[in-house]
């Protein structure tokens, strides 16, 4: 009875799906996909690597101290980083009264109370406060920028696929849309006419539908002045800016990645020893 | 329990005795896991990923217990509270990421622990119970994994609630009602999150629960092994300690290494980098996916597309969502009457050539298939795989099986485990 059963499921079962495939593969055939624009001229993340890439991997201090520098000038204008505290910048190699300093000279004040009347009022930040956003709420963020939304930035390596890659990509990723060819030589206009960037977008091969409402933020050579004496090239602080936010998504990535080293030493000691007394008990026993 | 040769518990000192006497704990647990519980001398690797699973919920219960002092079950709060699990907490980024990768790790030993059951006939006679419990112990898991990955209230925890939630409103006329009803409300939030935290919580207790019945049941008979000829005296097994406990030492070993490798270099590649954005009911994400452990099933209820109807007259029976949704739970469902759909005596698939035939180029290919289907957009090359690929997932269990046992000419069996093991017969009985 059981077999009965469970054979005239299988063969419901297998039979629809196979009936599926058909229907699939008819429509298929019928009303071919017509390949999206996204599909043709969405490109994949630009090769660059890290000081911070591979399992012994660390952050290069300078190349963070650079990049909040680039965050802190031209992203800073519209993204916050609400996961992240000023004195969290002492892990970037600031010593306390610099934190200090960072927090008190901060271009966005932060909430707070006037502690006389009560009314809503700002103050400078100081080293607990998280970086704060440059509006006071997202119906303020989208008013100001064409009703787009300035994501926070604290996760944004974590959160999209290619991580660093990808915002180092995007960030040096538009393009003049007019004429604009992929590898294959195919121009996206000839292609897709009615794909053109809407205005007040702008176009990126390397954002996900390829219109961002963001625009270039890195517009020049020199847009930022390094401490160090480095060349802020459009290249360097694009990577600069992307090992930073890096940082700022994973701040225990160097903790990890020791405590997994002594971890997988002190596992490999473990399960040589657990192979010796494994074979020594076994001696006598054929298995 | 099992065999008449089983080693007997002798407490040694005074306390040993006062102890067994009264409460015989140390007895239980050694003739469970210790010298009393005699299993068969040629079990090969497979065997040791029962324990592997015990070792995985283990560290599931206690990364998670420490990650609930910490978190925050709130709709407003939970994202940030993981994070600041992540930054704040003293090692919280370990407990946390052993935790997320722990479920994978999880279900990577339970997944081979099954393959292991379905190739060596561990299901069969007399050992059905184990089978069932077995099933009941991953059912118990899918939920347990489903529930957790909605906790930190990213982008892929809410919309996946909300698509797994919505397979209840496929169910006819009640459907709408019973979904409300597990949500808390008509979408998940803070209702949905809070019961989600608080079953979470809990069922990985009822695993342990059903777990200990597991290996009741299993010590009833005793342990299968890769023959699948049972024992037949006391040289055919060794005692389980030292023997097996010195050979899952080793086992563990190798699995914490690869455990500790991913945990710690590679965190987040088992993950979606959509659950690092705050959930946001108003932005459905471009490809809602499940967790990779989850994909073979989500493909099944993909792959459903037409709907079940009277031709030619636009009734419609079974409409196709609710056809996939009763065919993904039907394709865990199935294995529960697997025990009766292989009516092969022969338990081991090295004894069964066209088993291991319809085994090794039908089953395993076409769960590799789903999988990977699983994580795909809808487009037509990956529905078409994915169909194929169910097509004769429930062929293989539910017709292919029940024929293969009736008509197969399985390869003669060794007389004994240990002429198995050594080449030589057994000598006579003593």
């Amino acid at each position: 009875m059981v077999r009965l059963i469970a054979f005239l499921v299988g063969l419901f079962f297998s039979g629809m799906l196979l009936l599926g495939l058909g229907d699939t593969v008819i429509t298929a055939i019928k009303e071919p996909a017509v390949p999206s624009v996204e599909a043709e001229f969405h490109e994949e993340t630009l090769p660059v690597t890290f000081a911070h890439d591979g399992p012994l991997g660390k952050y290069d201090r300078g190349q963070l101290q650079r990049g909040l520098k680039v965050y802190s000038e031209v992203c800073a204008a519209c993204h916050s980083l609400n996961l992240v505290s000023f004195r969290d910048f002492a892990a970037l190699g600031y010593s306390e009264e610099q934190v200090k300093a960072l927090a008190k000279a901060w271009k966005t004040e932060v909430p707070s109370i006037n502690p006389e009347t009560g009314e809503p009022a700002t103050r400078p930040a100081i080293p607990a406060d998280k970086i704060p956003s440059p509006f006071a709420n997202e119906v303020a963020a989208r008013a100001a920028n064409n009703n787009a939304l300035p994501p926070d930035l604290s996760l944004i390596t974590k959160a999209r696929e290619g991580g660093p890659a990808y915002v180092y990509s995007l960030l040096l990723g538009y393009r003049d849309q007019a004429g604009y060819k992929n590898e294959e030589g195919k121009e996206l206009l000839k292609e897709f006419p009615e794909a053109a960037t809407p205005a007040g977008l702008h176009f990126n091969p390397w954002f996900a539908n390829l219109n961002i409402a963001m625009a270039a933020p890195l517009t020049a050579d020199d847009q930022v002045t390094y401490d160090d004496g480095t060349k802020a090239t459009k290249k360097q602080m694009a990577e600069d800016v992307s090992a930073f936010l890096t940082w700022a998504a994973e701040p225990k990535m160097e903790n990890r990645k020791s405590a997994g080293w002594a971890a997988l030493g002190f596992l490999l000691v473990f399960t040589v020893l657990a192979w010796m007394s494994y074979k020594t008990i076994w001696a006598d026993k054929k298995h | 329990m099992s065999f008449p040769w089983a080693q007997e518990y002798k407490p040694q000192g005074t306390v040993s005795k006062w102890v067994d006497e009264r409460l015989p704990l140390p007895r239980l647990v050694y003739n469970a896991v210790g010298a009393g519980y005699p299993v068969p001398r040629n079990l090969n690797y497979f065997w040791n990923f029962g324990v592997l699973a015990g070792v995985a919920l283990v560290i599931q219960i206690v990364t998670g217990i420490v990650l609930a002092m910490h978190y925050y079950a709130s709709v407003d709060g939970a994202f940030n509270s993981v994070e600041h699990i992540m930054r704040d907490v003293n090692s919280g980024w370990f407990v946390r990421y052993a935790h997320m990768n722990g479920a994978s790790f999880f279900f990577i030993v339970v997944y081979i622990h099954i393959f292991r059951g379905l190739f060596y006939g561990s299901y069969k006679a007399p050992r059905e119970m184990i089978w069932l419990l077995g099933v009941t112990i991953f059912l118990l898991m899918m939920a347990t994994a489903f529930m957790g990955y909605v906790l930190p209230w990213g982008q892929m925890s809410f919309w996946g609630a909300q698509v797994i939630t919505g397979f209840f409103s496929a169910i006819p006329l009640v459907g709408e009602p019973l979904r409300q009803l597990l949500l808390g409300g008509f979408a998940p939030d803070q209702a949905a999150l809070n019961r989600f935290f608080s079953l979470h919580y809990l069922l990985p207790f009822v695993i342990a629960g059903v777990i200990i019945l597991h290996i009741w049941a299993l010590h009833i008979p005793g342990s299968s092994n890769p023959t699948g000829v049972s024992v037949k005296g006391e040289q055919d097994t060794v005692p389980f300690h030292p023997y097996y406990t010195a050979k899952d030492g080793f086992g563990l070993g190798i699995f914490l290494i690869f455990f500790v490798a991913v945990t710690f270099f590679a965190p987040n590649m088992l993950g979606h980098p959509d659950n690092y954005i705050p959930a946001n009911p108003l932005s459905t994400p471009a490809h809602i996916v499940p967790e990779w452990y989850f994909l073979p099933f989500y493909a099944i209820l993909k792959a459903f597309t037409v709907d079940f109807g009277i031709p030619f007259t636009g009734i419609i029976i079974i409409p196709a969502k609710l056809m996939g949704v009763l065919a993904m739970f039907g394709s865990i469902l199935l294995l529960f009457f697997l025990p009766w759909l292989d009516t092969s005596p022969v338990r081991s698939g090295h004894y069964r050539p066209l088993f291991r035939k319809f085994f090794w180029y039908g089953l395993i290919p076409s769960l590799l298939v789903l999988t990977y289907c699983g994580g795909k957009p809808p487009y037509t090359q990956w529905v078409v795989l994915s169909q194929l690929a169910a097509a004769y997932y429930f062929a293989h269990f539910l017709i292919i099986l029940p024929i293969v046992s009736r008509i197969e000419r399985p390869l003669p069996l060794p007389n004994s485990i240990t002429e198995a093991v050594t080449g030589k017969p057994l000598p006579a009985a003593a």
